[in-house]
């Protein structure tokens, strides 16, 4: 059966009634001044206590980004950052002394999961998750980490893994996004703070999914995550990540890296609930997310799934993407992705068929509402060296109202006859008849819709692990409240 | 007091006055079937009983089990026990007919102070009324009415209404489309939940639903207007004669 709301019992639901993150917790904080200079990456770099390969790396990435103009071709608009007026690196005060288990993590910051309805500590005993909870930029809690170490599996912090595992992280730091690919990943490579780190040794499969989650505390803080996963041989490993953010008044930009690297018969599913607070309906206040998030297939037969739920941000620009490089090898894209009052997204994926016989997958369904926009822009290159390369594209939009949009702007490159491209695209609006049946049966008009609208999205919500499904169909109905009637 | 009293009501659709003033009264626990040529104004009193939007009344006034009828918006009237099975039941794709009823029959519980139904109890609950429809579990699981064919849209209405337990419940041909067995399956579904205390308004073209669905009261609905009323013999006598020895005739 599909998933129901029975399950909330069992993983408690993130939010109750409409976006109740709104709170900033005050624990102290210790950051740098504002602004962005040398001496910003060089402090970072310091306090994180670095080797000197790795500083080298983030001043190489920040001279580089001083030459890079915005990316302009996204159909988003917003003032121009002003990338100097933000802080670059907020740490819990505790960071000297990092806790080694939940007992000793600072109160007032499981007092934040608790209203966030993350129960940490129960979290182990409900969905078997090992959790990796990142809280402004460093990690205050890991879970499981003895059981998964016995298995040889590295899931750590990022800055865990630069002390502990440099070998592991030189090897594979940027070299799926390179420094230079584009202005925020530039900016992330140059100030990145903290993140996390898998690595799954060869042919073990991970007995759990790993999950962390992400919250932005802390005003004015820009967060730069830097995520690495390594699957191994014939390795398996599903991950999570999901966040939410405290109300505010001033736009924050969230710019992330996520880098995926599959090697021969390996297999990373990457899964993704968004709710970070969209500002309010003027749009005031809501998070820039500019994030980067790309995956090679390196090996033979492996295979790369994204996976995405996108209902929260004032302006989304995301495509997660494979370089489909192995022979035989898979790149899958499931994406729901919710506007609604003034929020912009621009959002799909990029699917490079580099080696013989490589497939991709890609089901996109919009959601727009009330006054926003979105895009799905979604590429797919099939090189010269791509024999017998195969993609199936599926896009639906579904509109609410009628002063939103949906646009659909697929980008098809083949450079070998042998390919096999099909795309496919419709657009719906939720009908007069369809709120009047299900209100006839004793739904509310906004109940209506979160059914209706969790029936569009079934294909992508169903390729969702369980405990975050019925987060994700819950967030769905909360982030469409108030879009009619 | 009766459960539902409709005086004078006059109803425009677009404009276009549709319903010419109906008087209306229907005590708990009677059974009255209406009947009229098409387009005479039935699926219209249907839709403004049950509060859809673009169906406005002019004039006239409905008391709904003591309360303002037309004060009420369309979900609070269903979870106030008002159902109407559907003439041409909606479709709604991706969403599994359980997954909506169970969301449908927890809205209506918590009004009526009850506790939500688990998983177990609630597909305990909808296999048994299923069964007694000939509803398969593959019918329960596919997407709301997609596919459906017109029969199968129609029991599934009748379970809907099985399930959900309605206090007055409106059935707009739902028998149009059944084939014989289903007809007498859908009818014993509908006498089953005849109590004291529930009413049904049968809208139907056919005196068979009639043999089986006994009603206390027939209508005879022309040109928005009850043109004529009487016992379940006016069914009858309506089989024989067609409706142009009513239409155009004065109120009875
Ligand atoms: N949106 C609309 N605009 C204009 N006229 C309408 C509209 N909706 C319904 N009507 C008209 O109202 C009249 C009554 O329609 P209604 O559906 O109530 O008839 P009915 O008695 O249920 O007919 P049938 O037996 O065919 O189901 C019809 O003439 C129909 O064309
Ligand atoms: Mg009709």
């Amino acid at each position: 059966m599909a998933v129901t709301s029975e399950t909330l019992a069992q993983v408690k639901s993130v939010t109750e009634d409409g976006y109740k993150h709104g709170f900033v917790t005050d624990i102290e904080m210790e950051r740098t001044a504002k602004g962005l200079s040398e001496d910003t990456v060089r402090f970072i770099s310091a306090r994180k206590n670095e080797p000197e390969w790795l500083l080298e790396w983030r001043l190489k990435a920040y001279r580089h980004w001083l030459t890079m103009p915005e990316p302009q071709w996204a159909k988003v608009s917003f003032p121009p950052i002003d990338y100097q007026d933000s802080y670059y690196f907020a740490a819990p005060k505790s960071d000297s002394d990092k806790p080694k288990s939940l007992d000793e993590v600072d109160p007032k910051l499981l007092e934040t999961y608790a209203k966030l309805g993350i129960p940490l500590l129960e979290q182990e005993m409900l969905a078997g998750v090992a959790v990796d909870a990142v809280f402004d930029s460093v990690s205050v809690a890991t879970t499981y980490k003895k059981k998964l170490g016995e298995m040889g599996i590295i899931f750590c912090s990022f800055s865990e893994a630069v002390q502990e595992h440099p070998e592991l992280v030189r090897q594979y730091l940027g070299s799926v996004v390179p420094y230079a690919d584009n202005k925020h990943a530039t900016l992330n490579s140059a100030v990145f703070t903290d993140g996390s780190f898998v690595y799954i040794p060869k042919g073990v499969r991970c007995p759990m999914e790993l999950s962390t989650y992400f919250r932005i505390n802390a005003e004015n803080t820009g967060q730069f995550e830097r995520t690495l996963i390594i699957a191994d041989a014939g390795s398996y490993v599903s991950y999570l990540e999901g966040c939410t953010a405290p109300q505010r008044d001033e736009h924050q930009l969230h710019a992330a890296v996520v880098e995926l690297i599959a090697l021969d018969d390996a297999e990373i599913k990457y899964s993704t609930v968004q709710n970070w607070y969209p500002g309010d309906e003027e749009g005031r206040g809501g998070i820039y997310n500019f994030v980067t998030k790309r995956g090679a297939c390196r090996g033979r037969n492996s295979k790369i799934a994204w996976t995405q739920v996108e209902t929260g941000s004032a302006i989304t620009w995301k495509y997660p993407s494979c370089l489909l490089i192995g022979d035989n090898s898979v790149g899958e894209f499931y994406s729901v992705a919710i506007t609604a009052n003034r929020q912009q997204a621009d959002t799909g994926t990029k699917m490079i068929h580099i080696g013989r016989n490589t497939t991709s997958t890609i089901i996109s369904k919009g959601i727009a509402a009330g006054r926003a926009d979105q895009t799905y822009r979604g590429q797919v290159k099939i090189m010269a060296s791509a024999e017998g390369a195969r993609n199936f594209t599926q896009c639906d939009s579904l509109l609410i109202g009628d002063q939103c949009g949906a646009h659909t702007v697929p980008y098809i490159e083949t450079h070998n006859p042998t390919a096999r491209v099909e795309h496919e695209a419709t657009t719906s609006r939720i009908s007069d008849d369809q709120l009047f049946y299900c209100m006839q049966r004793g739904l509310s008009a906004e109940e209506a819709v979160s059914v209706i609208v969790n029936g569009f999205c079934k294909e992508v919500m169903r390729t969702l692990p369980m405990e975050f499904a019925v987060e994700a169909q819950k967030l769905i109905g909360i982030s469409l409240e108030g879009s009619v009637g | 007091m009766p459960l539902l009293e409709i005086n004078g009501l006059h109803a425009t659709v677009d404009g276009k006055p549709i319903l010419n003033g109906i008087d209306l009264v229907i005590e708990a626990g009677e059974v009255h079937a209406i009947m009229g040529p098409n387009g005479s104004g039935k699926s219209t009193l249907a839709y403004v009983l049950a509060g859809r939007e673009g169906y406005e009344v002019t004039a006239g006034e409905i008391r709904y089990d003591g309360k303002d009828l037309l004060e009420m918006a369309a979900d609070e009237r269903a979870r106030a026990g008002l159902f109407l099975a559907f003439q041409y039941p909606v479709e709604i794709p991706g969403v599994a007919g359980t997954t909506f009823l169970k969301a449908a029959l927890n809205a209506i519980r918590g009004h009526r102070g009850e506790s939500p139904l688990d998983a177990m109890q609630f597909l305990k609950f909808v296999r048994e009324k299923a069964g007694a429809l000939n509803i398969t579990d593959d019918m329960l699981r596919r997407s709301l009415n997609v596919g459906f064919s017109g029969g199968e849209k129609k029991r599934n209405e009748a379970l809907q209404m099985a399930v959900l337990e309605p206090k007055m419940a409106i059935l707009d041909e739902t028998d149009s489309g059944l084939d014989i067995d289903a007809l007498k399956l859908v009818a014993s579904g509908v006498n089953a939940l005849r109590a004291p205390d529930r009413s049904l308004l049968v809208i139907t073209h056919y005196q068979r639903l009639l043999d089986y669905i006994v009603p206390d009261y027939v209508h005879i609905l022309a040109d928005g207007r009850i043109v004529r009323s009487g016992d379940k013999l006016l069914a009858v006598e309506l089989e024989e004669k067609g409706y142009g020895a009513f239409v155009g005739a004065k109120a009875a």
